[in-house]
């Protein structure tokens, strides 16, 4: 394999001008087995390349602060920020008992040339004033984009003082889209203002076995699955960032028990933050594919260490695979031996490795879009990740302990005890899941994507909607693994078994039979091919 | 659903919510796509690109590819060009295309990039074309920023050779789907009248699966065309806010005279179309347009009844209500509500003449408005039909209206890309569509007796 993938870069670098050959020549890695490969990551992707990446505006607001259901989110800027972003991630949501709901809903100042030369902070108190009176929202995030940024609106003033104003938490982030090199820089801004503005705002006591769902969307409904799963072996759900989030249950989260995370990339800062702040502790999770979903089962129980609830878990866990069994394992049969490539965001390039896997495909090359290099090598690699200038332009904030709210959640012995046997506080990235030989290439473009088809001739491809299409027209499946292709959920077991169907259906479906017609297969007794020379 | 719609409609300062707009930089790249060969490049931050791809491509469910200058915040203090020079070196050097579409975004205009002078500075390869267009994202809309490519593509491309007898029509189709642009194609081969269309999406954005991809399908207008247009007998322009600012570039660059007329959608839109092909060529009235016409007027007559009368609130980009709106009234319906996000003042008076013209008194038109005031209006005045594009599902679940999906975008449902609404074969299918849903509904909620299998 590693030959083929060998000649796969080579033939990547052939279309390459020198200059960009030697950029995107680091962000490539054959697997081989050593100790340590390094691969660049979150770094600025060369001008003119024919990137998937997205800005810092669409991680800020599009990824991490859009999900919350119960805030009216209004995008200060140009109206194309904020109608991108509305209802198109298929991050779902429902309105508390009483609470309100905004997920339907675009919020945008709509800035006019007039703004741009004037200043647009009159229209962005004007926005909240009008929104506050037509809605009475509990809260209201204000997102900067590109040129608001550049004409120096003090959206910070202007929440503090319309926070003031109308007495309710209004909350500013600075995540115009020219910052940073990706969407992730704009997951970092986000999570600096959870963790400053947010978070520990709300001491309602909580219920025992209590967790946070961290980096969980809610996309198709995968925190609905997940939760219905950790509910039923008894756990309470203290809040989730921010799928499906609710601003008060995450104000609420420095009380919980014990941080999971999902997706490790965009949310980890805050796991981080909180264990220092509060003293609350977090695992690194993954709710995708049976076995992955099930072993974070048992280790979250292992965290509580409460028998009952560890025997609950293997009922549960026993319970929903028998139910899924069957089905997936005739589905298996009829994609085994099948091949995969992955390309999507910071986490489910690795994720769903395992899913696939248990239905028979071999992911055989996987990136990242906007991952960094922890996401890939491990966050062992994390002290020695060098900031460039682009980094250092986000800003780091720093938490101290909070006396009155710090505790430990289990004896210090046990920590060190479970230390060893959890993935405490410790992620090991995508590149120890995959096989030796296998490729790695972050942020993968547009012509990376067609010579990895033409040569490794996969029939999975995961990726994004812009990829899509162009790899269903050179012959294979291609499902979007951002948005799910409108389907879902995706996680935990019955999320399982709907990627396995829609897979099956994907790879089976017979219009992929007809793509060659008859008269290109068969020799024409009577009649000619138009441009006949063309098929000779 | 949309719970917190509530009050009645009062115009605001402040707040948008739910827009029946976007930026301009998404409708350049679309009209960009319409030339052979081409690759947009969108001058801004990688997010602008990444999000018109995205909303191209789950519109049209077809490859929209584009380039960008991937601006970091360095760009934005010291200025874009090495990112659009060094992107145009190493666009022209790995996807080879034969013209770049540069739009520039709110960023670039901000900073105030001259793409031009930086167009100039840069070695652009032998052969290859790199034309340009200003798309500040807060002004005007989607719409707007079509117009100004399409006007581009003129002041870039068009050229009239002296002493070279004019001949045939140019066409701008306007911001129509690839399935309209075939359509107005079809009827002009069907003239027998020499024509330029351009832009033209319908051999790029609605391509066949032939398991081989293509990043620059057969489609789109040639170059060599597009500079022949300033050697026309005129040049009609389909739709004023898509269209008019090119053919008004094209009469003032090259002489050749422009006619503004609607998006011919509808029969009366769509007879005014040929007969101004005729007048500017000449030509023959061919049997199968009669025909078609005169099926389209057979249907009209026989099926008014499911639809008469019945009150519509339309919602959209301007040239697609215009020539709506005048045809909903030719089907005897009463268009209770217009909106249009785009601003435009010629818009509003354009559907209030058509208002005055039948009388229609009661009838509201904004421009520039969202769909939370389109909501709030129908709330208050309820419809029985609403046309507008896959945004209109909230409100027409909500207040269980049937909703035809026609404009863009079309997020969720397919047939767009592939079945005109223009001429009289699209009159049909706007037909099929109207009493289709309205008869839908009417057979899931009816009461069981009223319930018949003739209708």
């Amino acid at each position: 394999m590693s030959d083929k993938m060998k000649n796969v870069v080579n033939e990547i670098m052939d279309v390459y001008p020198a200059k960009v050959m030697k950029g995107r020549k680091s962000h490539m890695i054959i697997k081989d087995g050593s100790e340590k490969q390094e691969i660049a990551a979150n770094t600025r992707t060369i001008p003119g390349i024919i990137t998937n990446r997205g800005c810092c505006y669409a991680g800020c607001k599009g990824v991490v602060i859009g999900p919350i259901v119960d805030m009216v989110h209004i995008v200060h800027g140009p109206v194309g920020c904020s109608y991108y972003a509305w209802g198109t991630r298929r991050n779902k949501g429902k309105a508390r008992e009483g609470g309100q709901n905004f997920l339907e809903y675009a919020f945008t100042t709509d800035i006019q040339e007039s703004d741009i030369v004037f200043g647009g902070v009159k229209k962005l108190e004007a926005a909240v004033d009008e929104a506050v009176e037509l809605f009475h929202p509990k809260a209201i995030s204000i997102s900067a984009t590109c040129p608001v940024g550049l004409i120096g609106d003090d959206i910070n003033a202007v929440a503090k003082e319309m926070s003031a104003k109308h007495g309710i938490k209004i909350l500013s982030f600075n995540c115009e889209g020219y910052k940073g090199v990706s969407q992730s820089a704009g997951h970092h801004i986000a999570n600096n203002k959870l963790m400053t503005d947010v978070i520990g705002t709300n001491d309602k006591p909580v219920k025992e076995y209590s967790l946070n769902l961290l980096g969980e969307y809610n996309i198709g409904g995968d925190e609905w699955e997940i939760t219905r799963v950790l509910h039923k072996i008894g756990y309470n759900i203290v809040s989730t960032m921010t799928g499906n989030g609710s601003i008060e249950e995450i104000a609420n989260a420095h009380k919980a028990d014990l941080n999971v995370i999902q997706c490790h990339r965009s949310i980890n800062y805050i796991a981080e933050m909180i264990e220092t702040k509060y003293g609350l502790p977090w695992i690194k999770v993954n709710f995708i594919g049976v076995e992955s979903f099930s072993q974070s089962l048992r280790d979250i129980a292992k965290y509580f260490g409460d028998e009952t609830l560890i025997q609950r878990t293997e009922e549960v866990i026993a319970e929903e695979t028998e139910q899924i069994r069957d089905e997936m394992q005739l589905i298996k049969t009829k994609l085994d031996g099948k091949t995969a490539v992955l390309f999507v965001g910071g986490s489910r390039a690795h994720h769903y490795q395992g899913l696939l896997r248990e239905i028979g495909i071999e992911t055989l090359v996987a990136g990242y879009e906007f991952g960094h290099r922890d996401d890939y090598e491990g966050r062992d690699v994390i002290p020695y990740i060098k900031v460039d200038a682009d980094s250092r332009n986000i800003e780091e904030i720093k938490v101290e302990k909070d006396e009155k709210n710090y505790s430990m959640r289990i004896p210090k012995s046990r920590v060190e005890e479970l230390k060893k046997e959890l993935p405490w506080a410790s992620y090991e990235g995508l590149i120890k899941e995959m096989k030796d030989g296998s490729l790695i290439i972050d942020d993968l473009n547009h012509v990376e994507t067609e010579k990895i088809i033409e040569i490794l001739k996969p029939e999975f491809f995961g990726s994004g909607v812009k990829d899509k299409y162009m790899i269903q027209k050179m012959g294979v499946y291609s499902k979007q693994l951002h948005s799910y292709d409108y389907s879902g959920p995706y996680a935990g077991f019955q999320g399982a078994m709907n990627f396995a169907r829609d897979v099956a259906a994907g790879i089976l479906t017979p219009a992929w039979s007809y793509i060659k017609a008859p008269w290109n297969c068969e020799p024409l007794l009577n009649g000619k091919l138009e441009g006949v020379e063309k098929y000779a | 659903m949309l719970d917190q719609t509530k009050g009645s409609y009062k115009k605001r300062t402040g707040l948008k919510i739910n827009p029946a707009k976007t930026c301009q930089p998404i409708g350049a790249m679309y009209a960009a796509l319409g030339i052979h060969k081409c690759l947009p490049h969108s001058h801004g931050s990688q997010g602008c690109c990444s999000y018109h791809r995205m909303h191209l491509t789950r519109h049209y469910r077809d490859p929209i590819v584009a380039s960008t200058s991937s601006f970091t915040e360095g760009a934005c203090v010291f200025g874009g060009k090495s990112n659009l020079k060094k992107g145009l070196e190493n666009v022209f050097h790995i996807y080879n295309p034969d013209v770049v579409a540069v739009n520039t975004t709110c960023l670039s205009e901000t900073i105030g990039d001259d793409v031009g002078e930086i167009i100039k500075a840069t070695d652009v390869p032998e052969g290859k074309t790199v034309i340009y267009a200003n798309t500040p994202s807060y002004v005007g809309s989607h719409v707007t920023g079509f117009s100004n490519m399409c006007k581009a593509m003129v002041t870039h491309l068009a050229e009239k050779k002296e002493g070279k007898k004019a001949k045939g029509v140019n066409i701008l189709p306007g911001y129509v789907e690839p399935s309209d642009m075939m359509e107005i194609k079809r009827m002009a081969t069907l003239l027998k009248i020499p024509f330029t269309m351009f832009p033209d999406t319908s051999g790029v954005v609605a391509t066949p699966n032939t398991g081989n991809y293509e990043m620059y399908p057969e489609g789109g207008t040639p170059i060599k065309e597009i500079k022949k247009s300033g050697n026309a007998l005129g040049t009609i322009a389909l739709g004023e806010f898509s269209s008019k600012d090119a053919a008004y570039e094209l009469e003032k660059k090259c002489d050749v005279p422009a006619t503004i007329l609607k998006e011919p959608i509808g029969i009366k839109a769509t007879d005014e179309f040929i007969m101004k092909m005729l007048e500017l060529n000449g030509g023959i009235i061919p049997k199968e347009l009669e025909f078609e016409r005169g099926q389209l007027v057979d249907v009209m007559v026989d099926v008014h009844n499911h639809y008469h009368g019945k009150k519509v609130a339309l919602f959209g980009d301007p040239d697609i209500l215009i020539a709506m709106t005048e045809f909903v009234i030719d089907l005897g319906m009463v268009p209770t509500l217009v909106l249009s996000g785009t601003p435009g003042k010629a818009f509003v008076k354009a559907i209030q003449d058509l208002f005055d013209a039948a009388k229609l008194d009661d009838s509201i038109v904004l421009g520039e408005e969202d769909l939370f005031s389109f909501h709030q209006i129908i709330k208050e005045n309820p419809v029985d039909l609403i046309i507008g594009n896959s945004y209109g599902k909230y409100i027409a679940r909500e207040e269980q209206i049937p909703l035809v999906r026609m404009g863009w975008p079309i997020l969720d449902r397919v047939g767009h890309s592939y079945f005109p609404v223009v001429g009289y074969k699209g009159g049909l299918r706007i037909i099929e569509k109207i009493t289709t849903a309205l008869l839908d509904k009417y057979d899931a909620t009816c009461p069981e007796e009223d319930f018949e299998l003739v209708m």
